[in-house]
């Protein structure tokens, strides 16, 4: 816990005893490089088990990148490297020899666009699940619609889940998206700006869904809406310049932040 | 504190800023009136401070809306965020401490009936305390300045004290003379209604702190009133 923390703490326990759970994921030391570009510098951060952690900050902070480096993404392109922990329930999910595909499955990801494979609504759920799991066709119809129930869709998509993915809304995509994410039961979410590419009665689903989730899942937001952050987080913490500045409970950090660039961030000062 | 990116909302903000302290500036004048009405029988400003009232409530409203368009329209974050609610909060204070002045005014109005044996030295010291606490709140507003602020707070004790040894006096001189019951009456309330003029300084201290700091002003307030349990009883059953 940064020494920002424990000032926050001691100024509104009660808030913040709402974000003191145990940690689902534990940040310690990490640095993370473009080739020589230090992208991340020395970030220290709790994930709380079944809360909603919002990141902020202006273009180019290192917020993304810290979603990204949470699943290794950045395995994916040369050059780029972490170092420091990422402790997932004791393990270092950034050590050598991480069973990716494993790894992905315990951490889902959501992206700023919906992204559903051109496949049926049906498929888009299954195809993921029978990556990890081997279930008959009854098991698998449950899942589907567990994961379609729990994303808020199923009522939607119920009468045609044979048809393409792709002729859904924008929203309901995402949804579909945040379906998929779930099928496979993975313990963290990360939501990458999930609704930026959405009208504002989509994004209220999304939120309202992103509530719901909380309490099986320990989820990870990047927004740069900061009225999102503020109506759907717990925790948040804000980036700047590939450091981590503050972080504190919404509630503390929205109305009281401890730190002169937080407050000048989240005020429209600068950024 | 760097201005905003978006000008017109940094121009919003001043405006409400402005408006405040210029509310406050109308409540110091309406409160230097009725403390004149009262200690100089002068009904010229006795009318001030009543005529005052309504465009005091007016300014009171004037700031409410823009509080409401500024939450709705800019949704504020932080400092702003503690800002705007806290001229809410003040302009309530204020628009109280108006009525109370204006109370004054229209009893100091009824006293000029009487004609008192008694100097009312008690209630000058007091209007002064009260005075110099207002303009000093109105200054902390206006200066984002919270030692100001914490002056007031930790002064209304001695305004309390006074007015629980002129509720004394007063109790007293009715019971001394029953003709004095109607305007030792008037300025019981007189007094009281000043008393609450330093209470809502006082509000206003605490919100100004807060808002400036982000931090509440938890410590106890140091009070003095003790009128609630006083009992003056005549000289025979003491």
């Amino acid at each position: 816990m940064s020494s920002t923390m424990n000032e926050t703490s001691a100024r509104m326990p009660e808030v913040d005893a709402a974000v003191a759970d145990r940690a689902r994921i534990s940040i310690r030391n990490l640095d993370f490089f473009y080739g020589s570009n230090r992208a991340l510098k020395s970030i220290f951060l709790d994930l709380p088990e079944g809360k909603v952690t919002g990141m902020i900050g202006p273009s180019g902070c290192g917020k993304s990148t810290l979603l990204r480096v949470l699943n290794r993404m950045y395995d994916l392109y040369p050059g780029q490297r972490a170092t420091g922990e990422v402790l997932l329930d004791g393990e270092n999910v950034i050590a050598p020899g991480i069973d990716l595909n494993q790894l992905r499955s315990r951490i889902g990801m959501v992206f700023q666009k919906p992204t559903p494979f051109p496949m049926s609504i049906y498929e888009n759920i299954s195809f993921g699940v029978k990556l990890h799991e081997r279930l008959s066709k009854s098991a698998m119809d449950e899942r589907v619609e567990w994961s379609l129930t729990r994303a808020a869709l199923w009522d939607e998509v119920k009468d045609r889940l044979n048809t393409s993915a792709g002729g859904l809304s924008g929203g309901q995509q995402q949804r579909l998206c945040i379906a998929r994410t779930i099928a496979v039961r993975p313990e963290v979410i990360l939501l990458d700006e999930p609704t930026s590419a959405l009208d504002p009665i989509s994004t209220l689903k999304i939120e309202e869904l992103i509530d719901e989730l909380k309490r099986d899942f320990t989820i990870v937001i990047v927004t740069h809406n900061m009225q999102q952050a503020a109506r759907i987080a717990d925790q948040v913490a804000f980036f700047y310049l590939g450091e981590m500045v503050e972080v504190g409970a919404a509630a503390q950090m929205f109305t009281a932040p401890s730190e002169r660039r937080t407050q000048e961030y989240i005020t429209g000062r600068f950024g | 504190m760097p201005e905003h990116i978006v000008k017109s909302y940094e121009q919003e903000l001043k405006r409400l800023s402005a408006l405040i302290t210029g509310m406050g500036g109308m409540v110091e004048a309406q409160v230097a009136a009725a403390c004149e009405a009262i200690l100089h029988k002068d009904g010229e400003a006795a009318n001030r401070a009543i005529e005052s009232d309504p465009k005091v409530d007016a300014m009171e409203r004037e700031v409410e809306q823009d509080v409401i368009r500024l939450l709705a329209l800019r949704q504020p974050m932080a400092q702003d965020l503690r800002h705007i609610v806290a001229g809410l909060k003040i302009t309530g204070d204020m628009e109280r401490i108006g009525d109370y002045a204006a109370n004054v005014a229209k009893r100091s109005i009824v006293l000029t009936q009487f004609n008192l044996p008694f100097a009312l030295s008690g209630l000058s010291h007091m209007a002064r305390l009260v005075q110099e606490n207002l303009k000093l709140i109105v200054d902390a507003f206006g200066e984002s300045d919270t030692d100001k602020a914490l002056l007031v707070w930790r002064s209304d004790e001695a305004i309390d004290e006074i007015y629980n040894a002129l509720f004394r006096e007063l109790i007293t001189y009715m019971m001394e003379d029953p003709r004095y019951i109607t305007p030792c009456t008037h300025l019981l309330f007189i007094a009281k209604n000043l008393e609450r003029i330093g209470d809502h300084a006082t509000n206003i201290a605490e919100t100004i702190y807060y808002a400036v700091r982000g931090i509440p002003l938890t410590d106890a307030r140091p009070k003095g009133d003790v009128s609630a349990y006083a009992v003056v009883r005549p000289a025979d059953d003491q």
